[in-house]
């Protein structure tokens, strides 16, 4: 290609991008602006600067919906969910490549089609079973029920990832006297460091920004996540926009630091999860 | 002392039993009580569940709130895959022409996707109630002096907007990984064989990246239909009920009005529609992907 007209065509799309790159963090610069602003702020402009930057908001919203108390929710949920997913998974696919035959190939097809069924399909019932079996409203609940929906995919991944894996360093343990647990744990498992990553990115993000679960199980305000305690601001008849915005803005940053560290891990998590989903 | 083979049998079922468990309970059991559920008649409260037939399913066929609900959930999908697509296309493709700020350029345009819908949604509410109002009286653009969420036309496309500036980076990253996998050389071959850009484009680049257009359709159609977050936060599935789509429905109508087994036949119907139109979708895309 010839590089000399390239260079004036490439430094305006270079520049247009930046534009639209900028469009694209306007909403979220708004949002953070505007709750460093008094109310009657808010109200007179939007755009404009806070004449004094002052923390007030976020003072009043982290004690008005206890916003360290719902960040522990959200991150004991978030958690203790995907670690109990990532284990119950790899463990059970372990045995399912390992070894084949028709009863682990009908528990993988099973499985696997249920990723099929939307969430809405299951979740009249669902309330009826958590409440059944005493463990609505509870934060080990919700744990649990993540645990379930959370199976489908990381098995699918695991599954496809495990068959790759060459059996010769499982088998050479095995003659050295390990276990299936000493082979699970210390072989294979640290092979399958890169899968997940990625399984556990993709639930990490998932289950940190879900609401709908949350929404119907988690009824006490002691039990609320993050995006349960931001909807507080957006009720019927509130219009505290200054209040609104520090709350999302307190909503927004720890999943904002969290991709700002892991951007690259994120980015690959999410392109190898979609490529083989 | 055991034998062999139990040993190896209790092996399996310690590995595979607590994911089987937690499927069975927290998936396979509820699947089929949505189903069980959608041929009787509970209110969520008494204590017996009495039998209804098919009388759910004949009802739904003629409730105007719910086909109002699904002919908004198939305009939305549509629109939204068709755009979500194109935009997302075309930030790869140029993206890809290796931009100096590209790696910025491509944090910016992820960045919204890491945020949970239900924020998005309010952040939005902001903007449209509180910077169009703005724009409309700086510029006098009348289109801005609107009150958007009041109106079902301009809340449609609300919803539409939103979703592009939410997940149209997610598309691109798709689209550019399978980008980055077109063989040079082979579009090489082309230009010396006097293939212009858009010749190149749509007879080499394209059937390359047909592997990732699947996945993004079936993200776009799939993500589309399940949408609820943004119509819970944005639009309340107002104004007067336009906006509400096929989950958040199902969820207004069993959460909120205790008709959990009327609910379940609409989500009974909701999985089928669901299910055909993914699984058409898929084959469709894979006979026609080109195998390297």
């Amino acid at each position: 290609m010839n590089r000399e007209r390239y260079s004036v065509g490439k430094l305006v799309l270079e520049i247009i991008m930046l534009a639209l790159g900028l469009l694209f963090f306007f909403p979220l610069y708004l949002t953070i602006v505007n709750g460093f602003k008094t109310y009657n702020e808010v109200v007179t402009s939007t755009t404009a600067f806070p004449e004094v930057v002052q923390f007030q908001n976020f003072v009043t919203v982290w004690n008005q919906i206890n916003f360290l108390g719902v960040f522990m929710n959200s991150l004991i949920i978030t958690v203790i969910a995907v670690v109990g997913i990532l284990l119950i998974s790899s463990m059970a696919a372990y045995q399912l490549v390992r070894r084949p035959g028709r009863l682990s190939q009908i528990i993988f097809l099973v499985i696997l089609s249920s990723l099929i069924i939307p969430f809405q399909t299951m979740m009249i019932p669902l309330v009826k079973v958590a409440k059944d079996l005493n463990i609505i409203d509870t934060l080990h609940g919700i744990i649990l029920l993540y645990w379930g929906f959370g199976i489908p995919l990381a098995l699918f991944l695991y599954h496809g990832f495990i068959k790759a894996v060459p059996k010769e360093l499982e088998e050479a343990a095995s003659i050295d006297g390990s276990g299936p647990f000493g082979i699970f744990f210390r072989i294979l498992l640290p092979l399958l460091k890169p899968i997940t990553t990625t399984i556990a990115i993709l639930h990490s993000l998932w289950i940190w920004n879900d609401f709908l679960l949350p929404l119907i199980t988690l009824s006490s305000i002691k039990n609320q996540t993050i995006p349960l305690a931001a909807s507080v601001y957006f009720g019927q008849y509130t219009n505290e926009w200054h209040l609104a915005m520090a709350a999302l803005t307190l909503a927004t940053l720890p999943i904002m630091i969290f991709f700002m560290f892991m951007q690259r891990y994120i980015i690959q998590g999410i392109t190898a999860g979609a490529v083989k989903g | 002392m055991m034998t062999v083979k139990t040993r190896r049998l209790l092996t399996y079922g310690i590995f595979v039993a607590p994911a089987l468990i937690f499927f069975t309970i927290v998936i396979f059991i509820p699947f089929l009580r949505a189903i069980l559920f959608s041929f009787q008649d509970w209110n969520g409260i008494s204590s017996d569940i009495g039998w209804a037939g098919t009388s759910n399913y004949t009802k739904l066929l003629n409730d105007k709130g719910f086909i109002k609900s699904f002919d908004f959930t198939v305009k939305f999908v549509i629109t939204t895959t068709i755009l979500l697509n194109v935009v997302a296309l075309a930030l790869a493709l140029i993206l890809n022409l290796a931009l100096k700020t590209r790696n910025i350029l491509r944090t910016a345009f992820f960045l919204p996707y890491v945020i949970g819908g239900v924020i998005i949604g309010f952040i939005w509410q902001f903007i449209i109630g509180g910077l169009f109002p703005e724009i409309g009286a700086a510029t006098g653009w009348a289109i801005f002096q609107k009150s958007w969420l009041s109106y079902p036309e301009y809340s449609f496309w609300a919803l539409v907007i939103v979703t592009v500036w939410h997940s149209a980076g997610y598309f691109m990253i798709i689209y550019l990984a399978a980008l980055q996998g077109v063989p040079k050389d082979m579009l090489e071959a082309a230009e010396i064989d006097g293939a212009g850009r858009i010749q190149r484009f749509w007879h080499v680049t394209l059937p390359l990246i047909r592997p990732a257009m699947t996945i993004n359709l079936f993200l776009a159609i799939s993500n589309g239909f399940k949408g609820f977050d943004l119509n819970f936060a944005l639009t309340k599935g107002g104004p007067f009920g336009t906006t509400e789509s096929l989950a958040l429905h199902i969820y207004l109508e069993a959460f909120t009005k205790n008709l959990f087994t009327y609910a379940s036949a609409k989500a009974v119907i909701f999985f089928l529609i669901l299910a055909a139109i993914t699984l058409v979708q898929v084959a469709v895309m894979k006979r026609r992907e080109v195998e390297m």
